[in-house]
Formats: structure tokens, sequence, C-alpha cells
């Protein structure tokens, strides 16, 4: 599908939508449109069955995690339409305490992708039946890919010869994690470089 | 209100992670009454290792080698699809011999996961020879993997705009040489397996899925092409040089775990005709050339460039530093890779390193259907179910 056609598309489901998709993109060939967190059954509901559509095959549900922003999340769907030979992609804002609707009764195959969403960033789904975590440890804390997270973790494992067990311990680094900064300083990076700061004020 | 006897009650047990059929380190709670299968509760997350956090922290460049490690059976696919989403961010095109290249070794992967679900599959189902033969051919296809990127398995192999190296003529001239061995191979494990009795009464009619189930579960690849639909993304979304190649897409009736195997069957023989017309281009005069883009600020500089200029020089630097630069932008790119559609949502900030990037993996979602799939099957068919879905637990728990 050209981006015309893209285009089209994403005018008619924002048009037969009020309210509930608020508007739409396309970029790189791909359509997004926006919706309203807690009107997502409602759409998704719309692009399975309407015949212009037909988005049958779930593809995909994510998160991204901006925490400047006053509703941090970004919760991503992806659907793909045989029928059409197309992919849309679905964005909803949401925040921790967000209550979003659950895609499970709808399309079954969300019953996971919720779940790691979850898991991985804190979302809430409600109406899903099974809402453990999936992927982390069993007993594990926190919500490991949003941005505050630290990459290594709170808790590191080792097996205790004494105990005869697997002890959980708080993580101890002989050396900080290093995070190469190597932005160019003409390009993008904001930052005192290292030495500015014995230059002191300017006057 | 009758009494139900006390001796009457549901058995519960605990499948993996260590068992052989659970194809890695899958763990199964089996709720069985008799030997009837009521419920399956897969655990996973055992091989979680945070693939798609740590690429947050590194550039295009180093996220790379984590692609490998997803499924690791067929490691060049998975890198593909994030080369390709970079790519899409960054508007660049392949030079003609990088697709070549690039086609070749994806479907050396399809065939190296295709001969390794076969063969275990069969395996599971009680047969120990197959996987002796496969795995010969597989490990031929490991040594092509080796002189192409220097590494049997987690190759490295492409780069955003390309791949690393060219071959070598006498390394295409060597695959060319074991195609067609390589189809008497397939035909003999055929002979084995397509009409054995054993095979077939462990197959035929087990893991039923209907096409629509299969769309709404989220399934894709040989998963919905056993179910009856003739979805490819090679053919409906073509990517690379997809468009021009001929080959078929063999798709099931029945969508049982016996008509799945069918298709990997014949998906293997297919492939093979792919890699021959690869081959036949590389060799003609239009499939010489540059294997990866010319532009500097994407691709590093030919080594010997490097010790005559000094422009060369600091992109070499710049590039292997501070890495690529890909434009602000979301896109979602995904390839047919031998279990089904491996996806890469990638969003970028401008910066060199990913903002997200999230993998999609086919396993994730054939896996968690084992529920609906699996209820009111015997205990024996959950080890059949499970080699047909073809999951590989690295790809599943990222």
């Amino acid at each position: 599908m050209d981006d015309g056609k893209l285009d089209a598309l994403g005018q008619t489901i924002v048009s037969a939508l009020p309210g509930a998709a608020t508007g739409h993109t396309v970029a790189f060939n791909q359509l997004t449109v926006d919706v309203e967190a807690s009107k997502i059954v409602e759409v998704v509901k719309y692009l399975r069955d309407d015949p212009n559509c037909r988005f049958v095959n779930f593809t995909d549900i994510t998160a991204a995690d901006y925490p400047s922003r006053d509703k941090r999340f970004d919760v991503i769907y992806h659907f793909l339409s045989p029928t059409l030979n197309t992919r849309i992609r679905l964005k909803a804002q949401a925040d921790e305490t967000t209550q979003v609707p659950s895609l499970i009764e709808i399309f079954p195959g969300a019953d996971w992708f919720e779940r790691e969403a979850y898991d991985l960033y804190g979302v809430f789904f409600v109406g899903h039946p099974d809402m453990r975590r999936i992927l982390t440890d069993y007993g594990f804390e926190g919500h490991p890919l949003r941005k505050d997270f630290p990459l290594t973790g709170f808790v590191e494992v080792r097996y205790d010869d004494q105990e005869k067990r697997v002890v959980y311990e708080p993580v101890r680094l002989n050396q900080e994690f290093r995070k190469f900064d190597f932005l160019s300083p003409w390009e993008g990076a904001d930052y005192p470089l290292p030495g500015d700061e014995k230059a002191g004020p300017k006057a | 209100m009758n009494e139900q006897p006390e001796q009457l009650r549901n058995f519960t047990i605990n499948f993996g992670p260590q068992h052989p059929a659970a194809h890695g380190v899958l763990r199964l709670v089996l709720e069985l009454d008799g030997e009837i299968v009521a419920r399956v509760d897969p655990h996973i997350g055992l091989l979680h290792r945070g693939t798609e956090k740590l690429i947050e922290q590194k550039t295009y460049l180093q996220a790379i080698p984590y692609f490998d490690r997803l499924d690791y059976v067929a490691p060049m696919n998975q890198e593909h699809a994030f080369c390709l989403a970079a790519e899409k961010l960054l508007g660049i095109e392949v030079p003609r011999r990088g697709q070549l290249i690039r086609v070749l070794y994806c479907e050396i992967g399809r065939i190296l996961s295709h001969l390794l679900n076969v063969t275990t599959q069969a395996m599971d189902v009680g047969a120990l020879t197959p996987p002796l033969w496969g795995f010969e051919e597989r490990e031929k296809l490991m040594v092509f993997y080796e002189r192409a990127s220097g590494s049997r398995m987690h190759a490295a192999f492409f780069r955003v705009g390309g791949v690393h190296q060219d071959l070598p003529q006498k390394l295409v001239d060597d695959i060319e040489a074991w195609c067609d061995p390589f189809l008497k191979v397939v035909d003999d494990l055929d002979r084995l397996l397509t009409a054995n009795r054993i095979f077939k009464q462990r197959n035929v009619d087990i893991g039923v899925v209907p096409l629509k189930e299969a769309w709404e579960w989220g399934f894709s690849g040989v998963m919905v092409r056993g179910s009856g639909a003739a979805w490819d993304l090679r053919k409906s979304q073509p990517y690379e040089c997809y468009a021009e190649m001929d080959f078929d897409i063999p798709i099931g009736k029945n969508g049982d775990c016996y008509d799945r195997y069918l298709i990997r069957m014949e998906e293997m023989r297919q492939s093979v005709r792919i890699m021959k017309q690869c081959i036949q281009k590389l060799n003609a005069a239009d499939g010489k050339g540059a294997v990866v883009v010319e532009d500097n600020k994407v691709a590093p500089p030919r080594r010997g460039e490097m010790k005559r200029s000094m422009e060369a020089l600091i992109h070499h630097f710049k590039l292997y530093t501070e890495g690529v630069h890909v434009p602000a932008g979301e896109v979602y790119a995904a390839v047919e890779a031998p279990k089904g559609e491996f996806g890469v949502y990638l969003v970028s900030d401008g910066t060199n390193k990913p903002y997200k990037c999230k993998i999609r993996a086919p396993g994730f979602a054939h896996l968690q259907a084992m529920d609906h799939i699996c209820r009111g099957h015997l205990l024996a068919d959950v080890s059949a179910i499970l080699g047909s879905l073809d999951i590989v637990f690295g790809e599943v728990d990222r």
C-alpha cells in the first residue's frame, strides 16, 4: 500500500471512531493511529470486524517509556490485515495508574503480550484474568524496561555452598557500569566537557 | 449430591525445565485428568537476559550480536530484521550483491532451523535416526557460516547497510555444490518419516488449529500456513530481492502437526531453490560489486583505504566509537524467519543508541497457545505439539 492509500485508511478510521481514535500519521510507509487508552477495545473491535479493515492478525503489544512526559507510557499495538496486506500501529498514552482495558476477549493472543508489558513496564491491564509476571524471576520487584531502572538491577544470585541453595544478595560491582558517551560535543551533547567546570561561571 | 470418591482427583505434574523434549528451559505445569491434559501453564523466562534493555544501552552496531542469540538456530535471519528496521529509518538501500548474500544466508538459516525442528520433532515422538542425519547437514551449513563470518553460529555478519564482508568465490562454489546432494538427504528423511506409521500416528490430527484461531492468537509463518493461509512475508511484502526469486509457498489443509511437518520439509526444498538462484545471480555480471553501502557515515571504509586516507581513518574512528546516528522516528520491520514473523519495533530519538527496541518473537506468540491447543489431548501429545510449534527459548525469553 502506498502512502496515499494509508492516509485515506487512517482518515476513515479516525472519522469512524470519534472520541476513540484521535489522529493518524503516516511515516516510513507505516500507518499510526493515536487512540484513547480507555477506548482501545472499541477501536480494535472495529479494526477487526469492519469489512474495509479486517485487521484479524494480532501481532504485538508493547510499551515505551518517556519519563519526562505527564503520561509516561505509550502503549503500542500492532495488527496485520492479510486482506489489505498492510499493518497498523495503535498508540495510547498511559501512566502508572491508568487502567488500560485488556484485549483478551477480542484477541486471545494478547494474553502474554499484556503480561509482558505489565512485567517490564508496569502498565496495568484490566479485564485480564491472569496478570502475573512472565519474563522476570519469581518474586522479582520493579519493572526493568523503565528508563529509571538501572541496567545492572538491584539483586544478584549465587549458589551458597553452606546453605546448599541459591541466595539473593544486593548487587555488588567491582567496577561501576561504564557508560561511554561518544556523542560529539557539536552534535547534541548537552553536558559540560571534562575540565570545563574549572573555568567557573562565565562573567 | 453425589459424593466424589476420595481417590479421584486431578494430578498436577511438572514438565521440564530439564526435560529433553522441552527444547530448552521450558517449565510446563500440567494438570492431568487421568492421561488427558486439563490445563497447561507454561512458565517461561528462565533464559531471560534482558536483551531489549541491553540494546538500549548500546550503539546500533553493538546491538547486532544480541540478535544472533535470540533464535540461535537461525541467527542471521534475526540480524536481518534489525538491519532492515535501522535501514528504513536511515533511508538507505543495500547494494545488490549485499542483498543477494543476505538472502542466500537467510535461506541457509531457514534450512538450519527446519532441519533441527523436523528431526528433533521426530526424536520427540521416538525416532532416533533423523537427528543424526540432519545434524550432519547442519554441520556443513555451519561451516558455511564460519567461512563467511568467522563464527559457526553467532555470526554478527549483517551490518546496517549490507553485510560485513564479501564472500570468496570458492565459498560460493562450495555452497552451490552442497545444494543438490542436500536434496537427496531431504528425500532420505522424507522416506524415513513421511509414510512412517508411528510418526503418523503421533502427528496426524494432533494439535489442530483452525485458521481463524491461528490469526487471532497471533500466529505466523508455518503455523498459519499449516492451517491453510497462503501467507508468507517473502511473497506478500517482499523485502530485499525476494521479489525476483522464483519459489513456491507450501500450505497445509488440516492445520495439524503432520501438515506443519510436511510444510517444513517442502520449505527446505524451496530454500535450496532460492539459494541456487542467488548463487547464479551472484556469479552473473551484475551480481558483482559492493556488499555494503558506500556511505562512510554508515559503513566503515575498507582497511586498505584507511592506510592512505586521513578522512577514512576519522570515519573509521567515529563509526567504532560513536557509531551511526539514526534519524528520529519509529518503525516496525518484520522478516519471514523460519519460525514465523520476526519483527523489530525500533524507536530512535536521533542519537547513536536505539531509544527502544522491541523484539517480536514468533515463538512467544506460539507458545502462549499451548494451553489452548493441548487441552483434551493426551499427555504424550504434549511433546509432539511442542515439537511442531518450533520453540527456541533464546527468542521466547529474550
